[in-house]
């Protein structure tokens, strides 16, 4: 089976607040200084969804299919790294600043075109805007159903059995391939490549198409959504640390201002 | 011509969810015409008496909808937009709404604004506010399509009870096509107060070091008659379940008294708890962001101050 895994690349979240910081004139934000743009959370864990899947059946195929700067090849490479097979870029000043319509559009007709797909994976939510929508409008397009939060993928006799998380809840859903399924961190850690892997990835395939080779227009692509204006909130909260010698001195005074403050 | 706002009610053990309420409110304030819910589900038509300050409540009822599915929900969805023809359509953040809203935006053509924490109408047009960046921006986005459809994060929105009830509509709906199906369901069990609806969480993190760090944790949650909560580093590490997560990918709580313990205050966490009305930590690194969001803080070693923190609370109680 051909399992196509979409991979986005995002600013690395991993950095402390003080340093996250804003473009407000041009709506984007402003990486910290040489810290580099990694594969975002839930995608390196649908990449490790694939390769379950592929460890158990060898036939599997695995495709790893990013859209964005011509950098998003770096994440491409490391899902090649952790075992994927081929590698798709879709790269076009036509893709600048899409919405998720739009995201998906590309993403579904690169899909189209590679024409044998069975599963599709994709993050439960990208960890840049944190949508959670392009699984679902990919499998809309591509008229496939979808299944969410997937904390298990397995693939049996033309079926997707999927094991999802919902906040009080765990259920096992079961639909027809093609499907699509958007993976959430319960599913595990991704794995790490080897040096070797690392390597073997470099000489691996990776086709890179733009909007006229998906047959996209400017049309096919305009957004539904607009984004008027991006901020970082201002909090004012001040903190008062209770003062102390002692554990117990600290502990009490706390508990002396909740009960001044009504609290307890 | 497209008026009005359509919400999605949800139902808890047959009532309206606190998040119906938090909708209709967000709705009204609005102020962009008639308000009207949908209620979709199997045997649901009783509980539409009990949906209030709306003007319509669309129902669905059909035995293909005893179960959630996307593709069943979806239908149904659309079926109460094209009845209803509302300019807005507003779901929760809830595991419902997060799978519907982009299938129904879809299906509309349009899309979905997700996860928003403030509404408001502009020259006739919805602006939504959410958070992005795991909490740390803020993206204000407009629709260049129609109806507007957006999910609402719970507790951003002062909830509205009471009021009439709407007048019922039953809209028709044969079940197309459903491609998947549940067929296993494990409901997490929880002991006493649930966690969304407490008044005092204790929270422990990954500082705890193990999930013997969190006798101390059930404890204090006990005395002060409160749930447990953990950090996603705790449930991913499986010291906790899944279910008692808290943040951006977990619950969202807004308890009087939030004390977060070992919680380093991520931003994706303070997504789940920024609403708290008092966040204490404790916490041993004074840099910790936690401290940020805290009212009150205690520097220090929770296995010192965790336990002093635990007779304090018993001393009070004795004397009260
Ligand atoms: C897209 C996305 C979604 C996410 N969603 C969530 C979510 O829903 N909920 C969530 O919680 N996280 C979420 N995260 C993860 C989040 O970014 C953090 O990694 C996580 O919250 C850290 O958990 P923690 O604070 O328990 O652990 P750590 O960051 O490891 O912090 C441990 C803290 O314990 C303190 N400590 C250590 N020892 C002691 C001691 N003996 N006494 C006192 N203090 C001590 C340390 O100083 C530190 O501050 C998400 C991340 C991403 C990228
Ligand atoms: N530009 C992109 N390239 C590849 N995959 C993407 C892209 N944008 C979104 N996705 C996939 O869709 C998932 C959900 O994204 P979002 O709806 O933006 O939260 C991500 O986790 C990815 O798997």
């Amino acid at each position: 089976m051909h399992i196509v895994v979409c991979v986005k690349q995002v600013p690395d979240w991993d950095i402390p607040p003080a340093s996250f910081k804003v473009d407000e004139a041009a709506k984007k934000v402003v990486p910290p200084p040489g810290v580099a743009p990694v594969p975002s959370q839930f995608d390196a864990i649908a990449v490790e969804a694939a390769m379950r899947i592929k460890d158990a059946a060898a036939d599997t195929k695995v495709t790893i299919m990013s859209l964005g700067a011509a950098s998003a090849r770096d994440v491409i490479k490391h899902g090649l790294a952790m075992g994927g097979d081929e590698g798709v870029l879709l790269v076009d000043d036509a893709f600048n600043d899409l919405d998720s319509t739009g995201t998906a559009t590309v993403l579904s007709s690169a899909i189209k075109k590679l024409g044998d797909v069975g599963l599709v994976l994709t993050g439960r939510q990208a960890v840049d805007w944190d949508l959670g929508v392009t699984g679902t409008l990919i499998a809309e397009m591509l008229g496939a159903p979808v299944i969410t939060f997937a904390k298990s993928v397995t693939v049996a006799g033309g079926k997707v059995t999927v094991e999802r998380v919902l906040p009080d809840a765990f259920e096992t859903v079961e639909a027809p391939l093609p499907a699509v399924v958007t993976v959430s961190n319960e599913l595990g850690e991704p794995r790490y490549p080897k040096l070797q892997q690392i390597m073997a990835a470099a000489r691996k395939q990776v086709n890179q198409w733009g909007a006229a080779d998906l047959g996209l227009d400017a049309a096919a692509l305009a957004p539904r959504l607009t984004l008027e204006r991006l901020f970082v909130p201002v909090t004012d909260t001040k903190v008062e640390i209770m003062e102390g010698d002692t554990p117990e001195e600290q502990a009490d005074a706390l508990v002396r201002r909740l009960q001044e403050a009504k609290l307890i | 011509m497209a008026n009005g706002v359509l919400v999605l009610a949800e139902l808890a053990d047959g009532a309206p969810a606190p998040i119906t309420a938090e909708l209709v409110g967000a709705a009204q304030r609005l102020n962009a015409g008639p308000v009207s819910a949908m209620l979709i589900g199997s045997g649901v038509e009783g509980a539409a008496a009990r949906i209030t300050g709306v003007e319509t409540v669309y129902v669905v009822d059909n035995p293909a909808l005893a179960e959630y599915t996307n593709d069943a929900y979806t239908q149904a969805a659309v079926a109460a937009a094209q009845q209803a023809e509302p300019a807005v359509i507003l779901l929760g953040q809830t595991d419902t709404g997060r799978d519907l809203a982009p299938a129904l935006a879809y299906k509309l053509n349009t899309a979905a604004a997700m996860d928003t924490i403030a509404l408001e109408m502009k020259d006739g047009r919805l602006h939504t506010t959410r958070p992005a960046y795991g909490g740390n921006a803020r993206a204000v986005n407009s629709f260049a399509a129609a109806p507007a459809v957006a999910t609402v994060r719970p507790k951003s929105q002062d909830a509205v009870e009471g009021g009439s009830a709407g007048r019922v509509v039953k809209v028709d709906f044969a079940a197309g096509a459903v491609r998947s199906h549940v067929t296993a369901r494990t409901v997490a069990s929880s002991e006493g107060v649930r966690l969304e609806d407490a008044d005092v969480v204790v929270t422990g993190g990954r500082g705890l070091g193990g999930p013997e760090g969190f006798q101390g944790i059930e404890e204090l949650a006990h005395l002060l008659g409160g749930a447990v909560g953990a950090s996603r580093a705790v449930a991913d590490l499986g010291w906790r379940p899944v279910a008692e997560q808290v943040g951006l990918t977990g619950k969202v709580v807004s308890p009087t008294i939030y004390i977060a313990v070992a919680v380093s205050g991520a931003s994706q966490h303070m997504a789940g708890c920024s609403g708290s009305k008092n966040i204490i930590a404790i916490n041993k690194d004074p840099e910790a962001n936690i401290f940020k969001a805290a009212r009150f803080g205690i520097v220090g070693d929770y296995k010192t101050v965790l336990p002093a923190l635990i007779a304090a609370v018993k001393k009070a109680k004795a004397g009260a």
